[in-house]
């Protein structure tokens, strides 16, 4: 599938930002940490601009993001519009937690509940953001259980990275967190590592025969439609990125996983400036990791329509 | 709405048999000319004399070598493909906007170019390649079955077919009410086992596929009927030379 790189850029810096909102809200509900307004400005306030730049990003691709809006009627029916409807949901309790985070400085009682809401409805955003990928029967490497752990996953992992990022800067950050993000580092590896084991090992129930209902001992294209390329085969053929997987993976392994979890346990065992410097490495190591590893979900994508232009599996 | 109508009254669609088409492009050719000016207009072409033309097309055909296997000799199976107007359509439900609908009253799967805010994710959700974006409009576009013939009034009756259907030079094209099991459509895919591509999707496509027909067991070793064999005893040396010619 063509990695339309708007698209990229909304699903992981949403995710992220779903997730900073999610720890960060947490940790503040059980007074982990303070409710102070520095670190509630930096901290909610860079997961607002990770969600709301992320969530506008991905209208950039669209054909006409002037009707953006009517995304948010299909719910019944579309993930895509589940997750739009979910994003902007999202924001009713996040306003009120800022409110009472950034403005009251003081989150107990009644408050929490707005910090509950709104690590319930992060987590639900992202979730309908990954279906809206795996309810797609047509791409295997998408329909699966993997790709919703996946997304949960990444947004809770680059999530945690961040908070560790946000409050060594305001010099809050319990040395527990960065013991926590380790182990979230460690189960999302194991979670990618699994995805990856699946698509590698597996393939789409269809095949050329299934696609053209004719039999023999092989179906094969002879000839295309056209000379040139069309629409679905530049959307839906992309293989520019699943020529270079192997590497693409092994940058996803190095930048996404292991130097933040380095980075993470050198933070738990050093404290104060050097863990708040290998807290902000690992946060822009997870973020360019981050985006490899999201190019790779959707190059490494076939679509069953490639069958009809060659393709033997899908 | 988005979300799929339980049945449709009628289910309009085409039968399309591999036995006789003959991958002469002129059901693509003329649908690309009709609807050019026709319910989902234009149908945009990009650098169309340059080097790398890129351009909308609601039916395409494709050609497939099935190589011999199991008693069956290879063959080469021209295989044309458009929107198969699925009864579960996911390019419907996955759509946002309610852009994307399916008529309750025939069938048809149709997209509001003026709800379409051009996502793309219906032509990622068919498994058939039916959906194309218009990257000039900004918006889907797909086969509406010629709705704009099939209902038009100031059209002869006989004329009311879609495009695709209506230039097919050899008849290997069929329109009809694939949900009434007595429409002559209906009758060729019972007759024929007519049936669905990747039926394992689960979409349930309305349009039909009729098998290439099983070739004669002795179809390349059968010698020339008797009555056409030379016959014997003509004096005539030149109605023996025609006799021969013309046997051959």
């Amino acid at each position: 599938m063509h990695p339309a790189f708007s698209v990229i850029f909304f699903t992981t810096a949403s995710g992220a930002g779903y997730g900073l909102l999610g720890v960060l809200a947490v940790l503040a509900a059980w007074q982990v940490i303070p409710a102070d307004r520095l670190s509630g400005i930096v901290g909610l306030g860079l997961a607002f601009v990770l969600v709301s730049g992320g969530l506008m990003s991905s209208t950039f691709h669209l054909g006409h993001p002037e009707r953006a809006w009517r995304a948010l009627t299909q719910w019944r029916s579309s993930w895509l519009s589940r997750e739009g409807v979910l994003a902007v949901l999202t924001y009713i309790p996040w306003l009120a937690l800022a409110y009472a985070w950034i403005i009251r400085e003081d989150i107990s009682g009644l408050w929490g509940v707005a910090a509950g809401l709104s690590v319930a409805l992060a987590a639900t955003t992202v979730y309908a953001t990954a279906m809206i990928y795996a309810s797609l029967k047509t791409v295997h490497q998408w329909c699966n259980p993997w790709t919703v752990r996946v997304y949960l996953m990444m947004a809770l992992a680059s999530g945690a990275v961040f908070a560790c990022a946000v409050l060594t800067s305001t010099g809050i950050a319990p040395q527990g967190l960065f013991a926590f993000a380790a182990i979230v580092l460690l189960v999302a590896w194991r979670v990618k590592r699994s995805y990856w084991q699946y698509i590698d090992t597996t393939q789409h129930a269809a095949t050329p025969a299934s696609a053209t209902g004719l039999t023999g001992a092989s179906v094969k294209l002879l000839e295309g439609p056209h000379t040139e390329e069309n629409y679905l085969q530049q959307e839906m053929g992309f293989k520019v990125a699943r020529k270079h997987a192997a590497k693409l993976r092994k940058i996803v392994h190095i930048a996404t996983f292991a130097v933040p979890l380095v980075l993470m346990i050198v933070a738990y065992l050093s404290g104060g400036f050097a863990a708040a410097s290998a807290s902000i490495l690992a946060a822009m190591s997870i973020s360019l990791g981050l985006i490899t590893e999201r190019w790779l979900f959707f190059a490494e994508a076939r679509h069953v329509v490639t069958l009809y232009y060659g393709a033997q599996a899908a | 709405m988005t979300t799929l109508p339980t049945s449709s009254e009628k289910k309009l669609g085409l039968v399309i048999d591999l036995d006789i088409c003959v991958g002469c492009h002129a059901c693509a050719v003329n649908c690309k000319e009709w609807n050019s000016g026709g319910h989902a207009a234009p149908l945009t072409d990009r650098d169309a004399y340059g080097d790398k033309p890129i351009g909308i097309w609601f039916n395409r055909i494709h050609t497939f070598e099935a190589k011999a296997g199991d008693g069956e000799p290879a063959r080469t199976v021209h295989f044309p493909k458009s929107c198969l107007h699925c009864e579960d359509a996911a390019c419907v439900t996955v759509c946002p906007t309610g852009a994307s609908f399916k008529r309750t009253e025939d069938g048809i799967v149709l997209v509001n170019e003026a709800k379409c805010i051009g996502c793309k994710l219906c032509s990622w959700a068919c498994p058939y390649g039916a959906r194309e974006y218009d990257a000039d409009e900004g918006v889907m576009k797909k086969c509406t079955l010629c709705i704009d013939r099939i209902y038009n009034e100031n059209m002869e009756e006989v004329d009311r077919v879609p495009a695709c259907v209506s230039t097919c030079p050899v008849g290997a094209r069929h329109f009809g009410d694939l949900g009434d099991a007595n429409s002559a459509v209906s009758q060729l895919v019972a007759e024929r086992q007519g049936y669905d591509l990747m039926p394992e999707m689960g979409y349930k496509p309305t349009n039909k596929y009729l098998p290439p027909r099983a070739r004669r067991a002795n179809a390349e070793t059968s010698t020339m009927p008797t009555e056409l064999a030379p016959t014997p005893g003509t004096d005539n040396p030149i109605l023996r030379w025609i006799d021969r010619a013309l046997s051959r």
